[in-house]
């Protein structure tokens, strides 16, 4: 009979305790932000899609070299790098850089494997689009247009 | 104007009529204010906004919510019993409007007076119980089955103790009115005071909130269980009218409370309470019992099944009867 | 169609309830055909393979590096140890050396990763339960732990943060100081939980006794992480074969005695300070040096490796045979949540649906890792 009662007393306690709890958070501020209007800063070093590197601030050239390692080397095979022989030209030309943002897995092998540093991580996260096209990226021309 | 008048006075079953439409209209109002301070208490419980789009701190999304509600299709899944798949949203919904006429909400603010509202009252409740069984078995679906037959079983369980508990406010006031019930708590002695009938208060909530189905007895629509329970298979309105009685209900269990235990329009320390203050002191009392209703919803886990039934027949039924007995003593001594 | 004709009945008061794959306490793609008696499940079949990706098979199509992202999507919720087991299997078998600073930072990402995944758990838990409030506040503070995690890693979920030789980035004043905030924040909110959740007395008789795994049967099973801690068998692979720099650190296995749901929930909450004590140490400790060796063309030789070890979840076993190519010959990987799951029909049968519900959260299944 005794513990009949203790029950009645240990259980309504728990459950005032978890009233209490629940009451001071009404209290408290809110944490969430109302997402579209307000944001929170994101740290720059997020890994977003892959970007090729500028030569410098003012210059729209890049370092690739069309070696093709981060193309080898993309597991998602989400890479196309192609290039050309051009007259007067050391080396090849970077005529392609398609980039395949479906498919890509955001691993970031391709970064690490190019030994030019020529490719970096967006920090943009806000990506939507209505057509699977729109994420078929065309680096060049994100490079030239930037 | 004062032909209006004239003929309503004259046709009391326009007055009625007039009557019950501005009251499904409460209902309805009941359903948006309280749609929305349960989402707006929930939110900061979990330190959330919650709605802040569509108007002012989002006061307007409960109504384009019911708009969207009406604008959905009302699906009727392959084999179901139709006729009786339409029926329950109605039924669930119509004996709140009917109880909703019976609640005094002042001296003078008051559909019909009943000698005996207090019964009408707790038997136009029970109806809610068929429309739950009756949608769940009606839709065809294992889940919403579930849902009917624990509905069934828990508001058996729980009558009981509810019916106990106003007993012993009965037998204090020796009247089923429940305009009689509310004079006789006039000046500041409300029958929550006396200890006796303030035991019979607690027992009252607690078992309320299992006859209303609301958290942490929601076991008619257990999500986590049942996905959605007796209502799984109801889209659009049919669904919108379920809510629109839950908060019914809910109104109604907080408004019984407060006759019953708070006073109902009696203003604290005596102070004036003519038929707008009065409806104030009410609604405010009814307002502040759901929202307690809403921050235990959002506090406590779910109990199972056989514990429900272990609280009110080892718990509640016993308390309340001997509480019974006790005010019945007193009564009988004073 | 075999499931369904396991449960052909005569009796008929017993019928078939489909429980999944969209049922909100499957957490997934989980698919659990319940023959029920009333409310009483009497027979259980968990269907698969909802969520099959076929990992095994894709390992088999591709270069040892090129399956290194597909590690952390088995498992999304606790993908640091995923991500170790593979990185260190392939330094096994290439006989790589690591250098320490990377392995502990190693180890403070993987118990921070374990504290996120607890979170999760958790409030996944009592959310089955029906009480919506605790998962926001898990998500609260498994906040802190994504945005410090971000900060060094690049991504929140699916890190792909720790690299064959090291890891890919070094940890910075920021991120230690963060750490360090944040440990000294959830201890103060750990006993919130304790006053929110764990005593609250329809929590208790909601979990209390429902879903016992004697030690017998955790073992007969394979059962492993909290699952078989909660029953009592003081088993992490972090103590009996410690990998990695865990050997450096004093922790305990915090344990359980009835092996009910309450206590394998009970186990989650107290690892939640064990990670705490590890991650502290590890920042005092924390030496210098270079995170990541000099890179070394790591070849598969030809025979066969295997490497273990402790997620969120359980014991995490990938077993390799190479035939000296790059791509691997089979890598054969042991989930944890898969022989837990395997738990659930001997641990349940019986049971009232409420309970089952109850015993299968405790379980912390996460679907795409048992599919995989």
């Amino acid at each position: 009979m005794s513990g009949y009662f203790r029950d009645i007393y240990t259980g309504g306690k728990s459950l005032l305790i978890g009233l209490g709890v629940t009451f001071k958070a009404i209290i408290k501020p809110v944490v969430t932000v109302q997402y579209p209007r307000e944001k929170i800063d994101v740290t720059p070093n997020i890994r977003g899609h892959i970007e090729l590197v500028r030569f410098d601030e003012n210059d729209s050239r890049h370092n690739c070299l069309v070696c093709g390692m981060c193309a080898k080397n993309c597991p998602c095979g989400c890479l196309t790098v192609e290039g050309e022989k051009r007259e007067g030209v050391k080396g090849k030309v970077l005529t392609v850089f398609d980039y395949d943002f479906t498919k890509c897995s955001l691993c970031g092998i391709c970064v690490e494997s190019c030994s030019r540093t020529a490719l970096t991580f967006s920090s943009e996260y806000e990506l939507a689009g209505f057509s699977r096209q729109e994420f078929h990226f065309d680096l060049i021309k994100r490079l030239e247009g930037k | 104007m004062q032909q209006i008048i004239d003929l309503i006075q004259t046709y009391s079953l326009l007055r009625m009529l007039i009557a019950f439409l501005v009251l499904i209209g409460i209902v309805f109002l009941n359903a948006i204010v309280m749609g929305y301070l349960e989402r707006k208490i929930a939110a900061r419980i979990q330190r959330r906004w919650g709605p802040m789009e569509i108007g002012v701190q989002g006061w307007l999304q409960m109504i384009l919510d019911g708009v969207k509600m009406l604008a959905k299709q009302l699906i009727v899944p392959r084999d179901a019993d139709r006729f009786l798949f339409r029926l329950a949203p109605l039924l669930c919904f119509t004996p709140v409007v009917m109880i909703f006429a019976a609640l005094p909400f002042s001296k003078a603010l008051y559909g019909i007076n009943l000698h005996i509202g207090l019964i009408y009252i707790i038997a136009m409740a029970s109806i809610n119980v068929f429309a739950i069984l009756i949608a769940g078995w009606s839709s065809n679906n294992k889940y919403s089955m579930f849902g009917a037959m624990r509905s069934v079983a828990q508001n058996i369980a729980y009558e009981i103790p509810i019916l106990l508990s106003l007993l012993s406010v009965v037998l204090t006031t020796a009247s089923f009115d429940l305009q009689k019930i509310v004079e006789a708590q006039s000046g500041w002695l409300w029958f929550a005071v006396y200890p006796n009938l303030f035991v019979a208060f607690v027992i009252y909530l607690i078992a309320g909130c299992a006859e209303t189905n609301r958290a942490p007895f929601d076991l008619p629509e257990a999500e986590s269980e049942l996905t959605a329970g007796f209502h799984t298979e109801y889209s659009g309105f049919g669904f919108g009218l379920f809510a629109v009685a839950e908060y019914g209900n809910l109104f109604i269990m907080a408004s019984i409370a407060s006759i019953m235990f708070l006073g109902g329009w009696n203003g604290p320390f005596g102070l004036a309470s003519g038929p707008l203050m009065g409806a104030f002191w009410f609604l405010s009392k009814v307002f502040v019992l759901m929202l307690v209703m809403i921050w235990v919803r959002w506090t406590y886990p779910r109990v199972r099944f056989d514990q429900l039934m272990n609280l009110a027949w080892k718990y509640l039924i016993p308390f309340s009867l001997v509480n019974l007995l006790i005010t019945a003593f007193l009564v009988k001594m004073i | 169609m075999s499931t369904m004709t396991k449960f052909e009945t005569t009796d008929k008061h017993r019928f078939l309830l489909n429980m999944g794959p969209q049922h909100p306490a499957t957490h997934g793609v989980l698919r659990v055909i319940l023959e029920m008696d009333g409310e009483y499940a009497m027979g259980i079949d968990p269907v698969l393979g909802y969520g099959h990706r076929m990992q095994e098979k894709m390992a088999e199509s591709r270069t040892w590096p090129g399956f290194y992202p597909n590690t952390g999507r088995m498992d999304y919720v606790g993908a640091m140890p995923f991500n170790h087991g593979y990185v260190a299997l392939i330094e096994r078998m290439a006989g790589i050396e690591v250098p320490e600073r990377a392995e502990y930072i190693r180890v403070i990402t993987s118990e921070m990763n374990r504290i996120a995944s607890h979170l999760l758990g958790i409030g996944a838990y009592v959310l089955d339960l029906g009480a919506f409030t605790p998962i926001l506040y898990a998500f609260d503070d498994r906040e802190d732990i994504l945005d410090a995690l971000e900060d060094i890693t690049g991504s929140r979920l699916t890190y792909c943060y720790y690299r064959v030789g090291g890891v890919l980035k070094d940890i910075d004043d920021t991120f230690i100081k963060r750490t360090r905030a944040f440990i000294e924040n959830f201890r103060k909110r750990i006993p919130m939980y304790n006053d929110l959740v764990t005593g609250n007395v329809i929590f208790i008789k909601r979990t209390e006794g429902v879903g016992i795994i004697t030690a017998d049967m955790a073992r007969r099973y394979g059962a492993t992480g909290p699952t078989l801690r909660g029953s009592g068998i003081a088993y992490d692979i972090r103590k009996s074969e410690p990998y990695s720099v865990y050997s450096h650190f004093d922790f305990d296995i915090p344990t359980g005695k009835n092996g009910d749901s309450l206590d394998r929930y009970y186990v989650r909450i107290c690892e939640l300070e064990q990670s705490l004590r590890i991650i502290e140490q590890a920042l005092d400790k924390l030496p210098d040096g270079p995170v990541l060796a000099k890179p070394k063309r790591a070849k598969l030789q030809e025979g066969d490796c295997s490497f273990s070890v402790e997620t969120a979840r359980g014991v995490l076993t990938y077993y390799l045979v190479g035939d000296g190519s790059e791509v691997p010959y089979k890598l054969k990987i042991r989930v944890p949540s898969y022989s837990n799951l395997s738990l659930l029909e001997e641990m349940c049968t019986g049971m009232l649906i409420a309970d089952l519900v109850s015993a299968m959260g405790s379980l912390d299944l996460v679907i795409p890792e048992i599919d995989r």
